[in-house]
This record gives C-alpha cells, structure tokens and sequence, in this order.
C-alpha cells in the first residue's frame, strides 16, 4: 500500500510536468493546426536558461535565498523562454501560414533539430550535474509503511495546479483568452471580426514557451541533471498526453500528461523500466485507434 | 526616403533580441570543473559578435529588400516548346557519369585528390543508400501523401532481419536481401493498420512513436539484437558465390590479379547503384499502374477518392507495403556494406533526415530526390572536411559539429523560401485533359 501511495506521488509529479509541456502543444494545435515539434526543445533550453540563471544566481546571492533565487529564475527564465517562442514563431512558422499542410510540421522538426544542435554547440555534449536542492523529505505514515514527500515534489504539484488556475483565468475571462477561442473555432472569420490572428498567434506561442518554460525549472530542479537531447523524449511524451487528453482541450493536456506520468511510473515500478518508454509510446497508438479525439476532445468532423 | 532609419531601427531590435536570446545560453557556459560542480564561463565577445552580426545582416537586408522578404512563388511554365536537345540526354549523361564514377574516383585519387575510400564510400554509397530510402519515401509520402516520420523503422528492420538470418543462419546475403524486403514491407502493413484511421498530423506522431518502439526494442532485447553493442562481423555480399576480400579462394586470387580494397567497394557500389536504379524503376513503373494513380489521386483528395470508388484502405496498405520494402532492402544493403549495426544508426535524426530529402525533392519527383539526396548528404558530409573555415576561425573550429546545425536551419529556410522543394515543378502522371488552368498548386489542395 505504501509503496503503491509512494509511487502515486512520483507519478503525479511527473505527470504535472508532462502536462505543463502538453498544454503548449495543445493551444498551438487548436489555434493554428499543427504539431510544433521544436516545443520539446522549448522546453530543454528553458531547463538549460533555469540552470544558467540558477547558478549565476546562486554565486551573487551567495546561497542564502535559495526560495529567492528559484522566484527570480522561475520570472526571469519565463520572460527569456517566451522571447524564443515568439522568435521561432515569427522566423519559422508565421511566413509558412497558408503554405501547404506539411510545411509547418517540417519547419518544426528543422527547428527542433536546430535548437538542440544550438544547445549542444554552445553548452557541450555533456549533461550538466546539479546539486539536489529542496530534497528535504516529509514523511507520512500510510498502512503499516510510510510514504515520503520531498519539497521540491511539493513544489512542482502546487506551482503545477498554480498556474493552471491562472491559465484557466485567463483564457476563459480575457480578452486574449476571448480571442483564442474565437481563433481556435474559426480564423478566418475571427480576423473579419476584428481579432488580430497574428498577435493571438504569437501570445499563443509565448505563452506556450511560458509554461514549457516552468516545466524545464521543474525538470531541472527534479532530476538535477539537463542535457542537450533532453527535448526529445519528453517533448514526444507530452504530445502524446496532449493526444490521449484530447487535442485542444486545456483540461485534457493536464489529465493526458497526468495519466502519462502515472502510467509511466507504475510501468516502472511493477514492470520492467526498460520498456517504460515503449508503454507510453503504445498507449499513444491506442488511444488514436480506438479514441482518436482524445479523452475530453470533441469529436473531429469533417465537412466537405 | 526613410529607408535608412528604417532599416536602422530594424536592425537595433534584431540586436537586442539576439542578446535577449543569446544572454544566459550563449553568455555563460556551463561546464563540471574537478570536483564535478558546475561553474559559469562567461562569453560576452561572442554573445555581442553574434548581436552585432544580426543587426548587420538585417540592417542590409532591409536596406536592399525594404519591402521585406519576397517567397519565391514558382512560376508556371507556360511555354510548351520541346525543351533543349541537352536535357533530353541528361539522364543518359547522369548515368555514364554514375556507371564510370568508380574510375573517376581512382582517377581522382591517384592525381593527389582525396581518398579512394572516402570518395566511393562516403559520396557514392552513402548517398546512394539515402537515394533508395528517400525513393522508399518517396512512395508513402510523395505519391501517398501519408507523412512518415519513422521511415528508419523500415530501414532498421531490413538491416537487422539481413544482419540476423545471415549471421545467425548462415544464409547468403542474396537470399536475404529480398526476405529483408518482404520483412519490412510486412512491418508496413503492420504500421499502415493502425494509421488507416487517422489523417496528416496523428499519422507522423503514429509513426514516430512505432519508429521510438523499434528503436527501444532494439536496445533492450540484448540476447538478440545485442543492445547498443549490436550486431559485428555481418558477412559481406559475394559475387557469384565468390568474394572479394584478400583471402585465398576469392575473385581476384581466382583470376591471379593481386588484391585491392578497390574491386570490393566498386562491387558494392555497382551494387546499391543497380539497387537505387531497380527502385527508380519500379517506382516510374509503379506510378502508371491503377494502384500508383490511386496513391497519387489518394494525396490530392482524400475524400473525392473515396467517394469516386477507390478503395483507400488498400491504396494505403499498399503505400506503406512498397515503401517499406525498399527501406528494407536499403538496410540489408547497409547492415551488408558496413558489417556491423547498431541502434546508434536508427534513431530519429535519420527519419527526418529522410524526410527532408523528400520534401526538398519536391515530394513526389524522384529526380528531385535524387538531387536532394546528394545535396543534403554530400553537402552535410562535405562540411566535415572543409579545412579553409579552421584557417579563418582558427584550429580548434570543427566544422563537423555545426553539421546537423545547419541541416536544421536549412530545412527551416528551404520551407520559409521554397516551399515545393528543389524540383518544384511536378507533372501529374495521368493527364485526361490537356492543360488545367488551376490558381492552386496541386499539394496545397490537403487542407
């Protein structure tokens, strides 16, 4: 039982990272259709900055205000991350509006390919080792064993559920969540009513690379090691928990990236962690099968 | 008239938003010092050399294109004039110069050129390999319309059923060449199942994730694939049950002619010549057969063929079945070639690798593949060797890593400005009336 609770907890905050990288591909493929691939590498440059930016933090603060210091990386990394979000948005997706289908898609992958041959350019191959932060532990008593917490688990499920209240705000109750909407339903007719899709677009990818960005502190923070080809398995996790939640859903992209990052765990833990990997990848091809709008997806319908 | 000052204003926030860019990840390396904690280098020349560098280049962009970036529409050719007698006896040009390569190169390398090897080797059979994957491609996603992204799943299926039956069984690399063919394009109907329901997007996610499965099973079943030690000493092809290698019995010692490394590779890259040209073939003859017009009606319109009578689950099935087989022969080719496989070779970087090559091409022209394929490989391969950047950038610049750097941003640019690829001029195979006069480019119709 402890260990089932035990593992529930690591699942959970996997899962909440998982959710947080989905939720860009979610809001890119209801507005404008495509699949940005490069959001995985996003993410593994924005844990790259949080390093960066935590360690500079760290040698001018002198280790004093560690909770300091993660407020100022987790802002400051925020504001970098989303300026190359809306730079790739701008340079490599934007003039390809209106090309032909797969041209975006194959943008994305050159992008993708780009930013983590970038990465390993200027940062080395080697993967960067930090020092665990915030490891302490609560421990409950759960049935005859006992269950413990870090604080950085803590951490990442209430920074997590934090900024999805705040993304639920907005998009529901802002004129730039209004504008999202519309976009989403139908852009040609929302550029007739006054939206603009371009700016709606671009705040769609920063905001994305936002939330991409929290994730790769989190990740960071988490497993305390970042490496160049970190984007690439995550980033294709979360887009499968973008899909199994249903494309497009804000609510689906968290519950898709929680159920991910629980199957994932348990696989592990009851099964082999050889083929954890293998169980997210065929969980994606299932659900396309046999539900391929996703969980909480509306239905797609083709019209003629 | 404010020409200047605009382009100078657009050049001030190129530069600010390249440092914004550039600031933690370029500015400040990390790096593990001795008691492995990471300590911060900081890099200011460079991070302003690159600002400085964008705002130079889009300062004299703007000033000689102040109306921004134009995207190269491709005109339409309205003339009909029979083209200049040289193209007509350019493909018969193109194939003497393929046929007498080999000796070019041992012309080439005896006059003080480079090696033999590396001329043969790496431009000729490895771009030749990708010129049989990429007209593999060519068929699910040119003529099909189905995007891909895990082709190399094919390709490793074909390199290690070859590598296995031959190693395992002792079974001559010409039986296995076609088992490796037939083995993959079973796999492709495998994988064509379950995208039989979905459309544009979810079929490339589908198959990325089968290509990672085939991948991860590769690393993890150790007592048969050998995990990332993979498969060695795969036994090389024989020519007609003789081989080509140094020992007594062979060829050369048949005929009394001393050895050389030269009749191996020559044989082997006649070999996967005659290979990409049987695809080639194939290919051109598949096209003109009732399932070729089908793939292709399949990529224009998927529902006007359905509703015409097409049978689009096998039109698909199909797709896959005849692409996958020419993966699987290109990886029996490869895991031949090479003697030795390893999941290292088929990872996804080889899947887009693949892709691109098709899209440049032109998705659909198999000329246009061919030209991809030597453009993309031989240029990436050619950036490993230029020795004039290390003089300008000094001796520890190493061309070769900016290599896949530049295969991504060139991939980026070709779609921005070309998007139809290198050959973007593709002619329908069926034509029932002479010339339609559509505003559309036939690929865009996908939406």
């Amino acid at each position: 039982m402890d260990y089932f609770v035990q593992q529930l907890i690591n699942g959970l905050t996997l899962g909440s990272i998982y959710g947080l990288i989905a939720i860009g591909y979610t809001m890119v493929y209801g507005i404008i259709g495509m699949v940005n691939f490069a959001h995985g590498d996003v993410f593994m440059l924005a844990a790259f900055i949080a390093l960066i930016l935590f360690l500079l933090l760290m040698q001018v603060l002198g280790g004093l205000a560690l909770g300091l210091a993660l407020v100022i990386v987790l802002l400051l990394g925020m504001a970098l991350t989303s300026l190359w979000g809306w730079v790739i948005e701008r340079l490599a997706y934007r003039p390809l509006r209106g090309s032909f289908r797969l041209a975006p898609l194959i943008s994305a992958i050159g992008m993708s390919i780009f930013l983590s041959n970038f990465v390993q350019l200027v940062q080395g191959p080697r993967n960067k080792t930090l020092e665990p932060i915030l490891s302490n532990v609560l421990v409950f008593p759960v049935g005859e064993g006992s269950v413990t917490l870090a604080e950085k688990q803590l951490v990442i499920m209430v920074v997590t559920a934090a900024l999805l209240g705040v993304l639920w705000y907005v998009v529901r109750y802002t004129s730039l969540g209004r504008a999202q909407r519309a976009c989403e339903q139908d852009r040609k007719m929302a550029s007739l009513l006054g939206v603009d899709v371009d700016r709606t677009v671009s705040l769609t990818f920063i905001i994305g690379a936002m939330l991409a960005s929290v994730a790769g502190l989190l990740w960071m923070m988490y497993y305390g090691v970042v490496s160049f080809s970190d984007g690439f398995v995550p980033g294709v996790k979360a887009f499968t928990a973008a899909v199994l939640g249903g494309i497009g859903s804000l609510p689906g992209a968290v519950l898709g990236g929680l159920l991910i990052g629980l199957i994932e765990t348990f696989w592990s833990a009851y099964f082999t962690i050889d083929y954890k990997d293998v169980a997210a990848f065929s969980i994606l091809a299932i659900v396309l099968i046999f539900l391929p709008s996703g969980l909480l997806g509306r239905p797609d319908v083709e019209k003629v | 008239m404010g020409a200047p000052a605009d382009a100078l204003k657009k050049a001030l926030i190129a530069g600010l938003v390249t440092l914004g860019l550039c600031f933690p990840i370029v500015a400040l390396r990390t790096d593990a010092n001795f008691s492995n904690q990471l300590v911060l280098t900081p890099r200011w020349g460079l991070t302003f050399t690159l600002a400085a560098i964008a705002a130079v280049g889009v300062f004299l962009i703007s000033l000689l294109r102040p109306a921004g970036f134009e995207r190269a529409t491709p005109k339409r050719a309205l003339d009909t004039a029979p083209p200049h007698p040289f193209f007509r006896y350019l493909p018969r040009i193109g194939l003497v110069l393929l046929l007498a390569y080999p000796f070019l190169a041992l012309a080439i390398s005896a006059s003080g050129g480079p090696g033999l090897l590396k001329l043969v080797d790496t431009y000729g059979i490895q771009i030749l390999i990708y010129v049989l994957l990429g007209l593999g491609l060519n068929i699910i996603l040119g003529l099909a319309g189905l995007l891909d992204l895990g082709f190399v799943a094919f390709y490793a299926v074909g390199a290690y059923s070859s590598a296995l039956l031959t190693t395992t069984f002792g079974l001559s690399f010409w039986i296995v060449l076609p088992l490796a063919g037939i083995l993959a394009a079973f796999w492709g109907v495998m994988i064509s199942l379950p995208v039989l329901r979905l459309k544009g997007d979810y079929i490339a996610i589908v198959t990325l994730a089968f290509a990672e499965i085939v991948r991860l099973v590769l690393v993890n079943w150790v007592p048969v694939t050998g995990g990332y030690a993979g498969i060695s000493s795969i036994p090389k092809p024989t020519l007609l049950g003789l081989s080509l290698g140094p020992e007594p019995g062979s060829l050369t010692s048949l005929l009394g002619i001393p050895f050389s490394p030269f009749y191996r590779l020559a044989f082997m890259y006649y070999l996967v010549l005659a290979l990409a040209l049987a695809a080639y073939w194939a290919t051109l003859r598949l096209r003109t057969l009732p399932v070729g017009r089908a793939w292709e009606a399949m990529r224009e319109d998927e529902i006007a063929c359905r509703s015409l009578g097409i049978n689009t689950v096998a039109t698909k099935v199909s797709a896959f079945a005849a692409g996958a087989f020419f993966g699987g022969i290109a990886g029996a080719f490869f895991s031949a070639h090479y003697g030795f496989i390893s999941p290292k070779s088929f990872e996804f970087l080889e899947s887009a690798m693949i892709v691109a090559i098709v899209v440049l091409g032109g998705l659909g022209s198999m000329i246009g593949v061919v030209i991809a394929a030597t453009v993309m490989v031989g240029g990436t391969e050619l950036l490993r060797e230029l020795g004039v950047l290390k003089a300008v950038f000094g001796p520890d610049f190493d061309p070769a890593q900016y290599r896949m750097l530049l295969f991504g941003l060139a991939m980026v640019m070709l779609m921005v400005w070309r998007p139809k690829g290198l050959i973007a001029t593709r002619e329908p195979t069926v034509r029932l009336k002479p010339q339609p006069t559509r505003g559309a480019p036939a690929v865009s119709a996908g939406e």
